[in-house]
């Protein structure tokens, strides 16, 4: 074990991944000899060489269209999309191409390939540098999708990722990259090499998709979360005094419904908590299984807490942020009833 | 099969120099001041294929303007112009501490490349339309916007025109000919090609620029502007920005096995060019040229203004990881203020004194200016947009779910 950040962590993922197997490839803008603006590739075109580890153009859909051939060919590439803000450009590469190619060629193709990048806010990035666009993946039928939320996780998930056999959307809360963030920007910046989930096991010790984690055991309301929400909704847990089982998905697509509805069904209450906007955001979805499947053991209208339906904005980030506040109001407002 | 042959490599091109290495520049081929001929503004692309290989020079080693493309400019003109580049540039090392010390979250400069926007500017009218990246201010500042609504959005304060909304420096000013700089790479460029083809379809005189850094010409929207530009004979200027550097990555990965960024114009059609971009009267001619060519329906022209990005990227980044230190200071082209200013020494328009004492006026100014911003606030204290201002502008009309969740969040 080892106590790293978030980023060395995905660094570490990748030297593993590519120590093991000389099929992975690792490319996207800034990538290579800089080792990534983030610096998650720190290091790895020194060892590995500038075939295997290299600075794209700076054009999105061809990062995600090359890396389909390759990935079609046989290779196992491992790319980075700058920020999630900038995804779009390759919008169709994804979900026209990637996403759908073992199943129109009947298995004659297939795309196991990861796209890394940071999502989500926190940072007074603006719009352009704070977007939570899981919902737009999660939509897209043949694309699995992750989100880890501390360093152990964030190795273990992407090792997992890269032997997927299908194109996984890996995003990375960037707000904690370098420490937890429990939504208390006033005060002093934490650091994962304190935290316990900032002990990384040596090795390539696979964290499997498809699996939650409990993160705060519970008997109140069962609180379902992702990224950087995890330990907001801790906090908020912490400070209302409500007995809340917050649950890290890790894992979006495919969905560990399982531990979801084990929860619920004990607690009878559950809220739904995600950055990115409402509207037909992945919150949403949530709350329809929750339905169909613990309907009769709620005992409370089910509540989300979520970003605003506008643009991410810049003065305004903490009005914006569903921080522990908000949260806590929800857990409050769950107990009520 | 092709077993008998050699196995494949990947090429990866590489910059010449990277840290601890020493710059050398010396294949980079610089024609003499005056060299490249001006053509008449309605010659045909393809007469002027050489242009996208050498680079129109005004400016010589001894601060002479020298050629076919000098004249352009009174002296009187001249001055202001190295004015509104010591502006800028005292502008952006005011903002940049002001980031360092926590008044504001971010902050790009343009180091090293002010001639490029600041003299464009002159080549526009009133009505013409920039789509800007984040690094061409100078057509703010030579076009008169005021520096305390730019401090203003720069620090997201209550008097910000943006209402706190954008990242710092992405102004807008339709005013001002200054189309809202987006974040996403590129996305302009085609746009600008819209504007222009909207002027032609309305009957308008019109004109609009756009405008890309090297590295972003390799995003589909460059490819989608040349196409649309081509075939419509928009009356555009589409600009290359090529400062050799894309945050860490040189501009050889954009530009791949051709020669040069405006060689790209010849598979289009379109007539291309290279200028110097650190010689604010090449670059003004070069801009009018171009401008009076779409102005005329003579169709667009693609400009690469050869340049250096002489600081970082971006507050964000520290570019003593990923290129020499010496880089810069080896840079051929120069330094765009002092280029100019040799220059109107040389004429006897200038001296080293009225120079000094322009630049303490600047910097008065300035810091005049900045003072005002922060008594309104910065992005940290004082006053700041109103929380509401976020659910406005969304649409037009404020729908229903969005007043809703406005009242929920309680503003
Ligand atoms: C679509 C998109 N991809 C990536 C980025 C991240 N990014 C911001 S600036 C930049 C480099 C741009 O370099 P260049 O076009 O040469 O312009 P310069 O900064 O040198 O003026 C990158 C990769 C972005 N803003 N948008
Ligand atoms: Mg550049």
């Amino acid at each position: 074990m080892a106590q790293m950040t978030m980023i060395e962590a995905i660094r570490e993922a990748h030297d593993v991944a590519m120590a093991a197997d000389d099929k992975v490839v690792v490319f996207g803008e800034d990538v290579g000899f800089f080792g990534g603006v983030f610096r998650c590739t720190a290091g790895l075109q020194e060892k590995y060489g500038k075939s295997r580890c290299f600075d794209a153009p700076i054009n999105e859909s061809g990062i995600v269209g090359t890396a389909i051939g390759m990935a079609a060919y046989g290779l196992k590439p491992v790319i980075e999309i700058q920020f999630a803000d900038y995804v779009y450009p390759a919008y169709d590469q994804i979900v026209s191409e990637a996403a759908r190619l073992r199943h129109r060629s009947n298995g004659d193709f297939t795309c196991p390939l990861v796209i890394r990048m940071p999502t989500g806010g926190g940072i007074f990035g603006g719009q352009t540098h704070s977007q939570s666009p899981e919902a737009i993946f999660t939509h897209v039928s043949g694309l699995k999708v992750v989100i880890p939320s501390n360093p152990r996780d964030a190795k273990g998930l992407l090792l997992a990722a890269i032997e997927d056999p299908d194109p996984v959307i890996f995003l990375e809360p960037k707000r904690l990259y370098n420490g937890p963030f429990d939504g208390h920007h006033d005060k002093p910046i934490e650091s994962w090499k304190k935290h316990p989930q900032g002990d990384v096991p040596e090795g390539s010790e696979i964290i499997p998709l498809g699996k939650a984690h409990v993160q705060r055991e519970g008997v109140d309301v069962t609180v379902l979360a992702y990224g950087t929400m995890v330990y907001v909704a801790e906090a908020a847990a912490a400070e209302t005094g409500v007995d809340a089982e917050v649950i890290d998905l890790r894992t979006l697509m495919p969905l560990d419904l399982d531990t979801i509805v084990e929860s619920v069904k004990k607690t009878g209450r559950c809220v739904v908590v995600h950055e990115a906007t409402r509207t037909s955001g992945f919150g949403g979805e949530l709350m329809s299984l929750v339905q169909e499947a613990c309907f009769y053991h709620l005992e409370a209208p089910m509540i989300r807490v979520t970003g605003w339906d506008t643009p991410y904005p810049h003065a305004q980030e903490w009005e914006y942020f569903p921080g522990p506040g908000r949260v806590g109001e929800a857990l409050r407002k769950v107990m009520e009833d | 099969m092709g077993s008998d042959t050699a196995p494949l490599s990947l090429n990866v091109p590489e910059p010449g120099c990277r840290p601890g290495d020493t710059p050398d520049f010396s294949d980079f081929e610089i024609p003499r001041a005056g060299e490249v001929g001006r053509p008449d503004v309605d010659t045909d692309p393809d007469a002027i294929r050489d242009m996208a290989f050498s680079i129109v020079r005004v400016l010589n080693k001894e601060g002479e303007a020298v050629g076919d493309w000098a004249g352009a400019l009174s002296v009187e003109e001249l001055r202001e112009g190295l004015r509104h580049m010591m502006t800028l540039r005292t502008f952006d090392a005011r903002m940049q501490i002001a980031q360092r010390q926590g008044k504001t979250s971010f902050y790009m400069q343009h180091l090293g490349e002010e001639a490029v926007s600041c003299a464009f500017a002159r080549a526009l009218q009133p009505g013409d339309m920039n789509f800007p990246t984040y690094r061409q201010a100078g057509l703010l500042i030579a076009s008169g916007y005021p520096m305390l609504t730019m401090m203003n959005q720069i620090y997201s304060n209550a008097e910000d025109p943006l209402a706190g909304r954008q990242l710092p420096i992405m102004y807008s000013s339709k005013e001002h000919g200054f189309f809202s700089i987006s974040g996403n790479l590129g996305t302009q460029f085609v746009q600008s090609v819209g504007w222009a083809m909207a002027s032609a379809i309305s009957g308008d005189t019109k004109i609009s620029t756009g405008w890309i850094g090297d590295g972003s010409t390799a995003e589909n929207d460059f490819h989608a502007a040349m196409v649309f530009a081509s075939t419509y004979k928009a009356p555009v200027v589409l600009n290359i920005v090529n400062n050799q550097w894309a945050i860490s990555t040189f501009q050889g990965i954009a530009r791949g096995g051709v020669g040069t960024f405006a060689a790209r114009g010849h598979g289009f059609g379109i007539a291309s060019l290279r200028v110097d971009g650190n010689d604010y009267l090449a670059v003004h001619a070069v801009a009018k040229w171009a401008a009076e060519r779409a102005r005329l329906g003579h169709g667009p022209t693609l400009i690469e203004h050869v340049t250096y990005r002489a600081g970082g990227h971006s507050t964000s980044d520290d570019p003593a990881a990923y290129r020499s230190k010496q880089e810069a200071a080896a840079w051929p082209l120069g330094d765009p203020i002092e280029r100019l200013k040799q220059h109107l020494i040389k004429i006897g328009e200038w001296s080293e004194d009225r120079h000094a004492q322009a630049e303490a006026e600047i910097l008065d100014t300035v810091i005049s200016v900045q003072k005002e911003a922060e008594a309104v606030g910065t992005l940290t204290g004082g006053k700041a947009p109103s929380p509401r201002d976020m659910f406005e502008g969304v649409y037009e009309t404020m729908p229903a779910h969005l007043i809703r969740q406005r009242q929920e969040a309680g503003f």
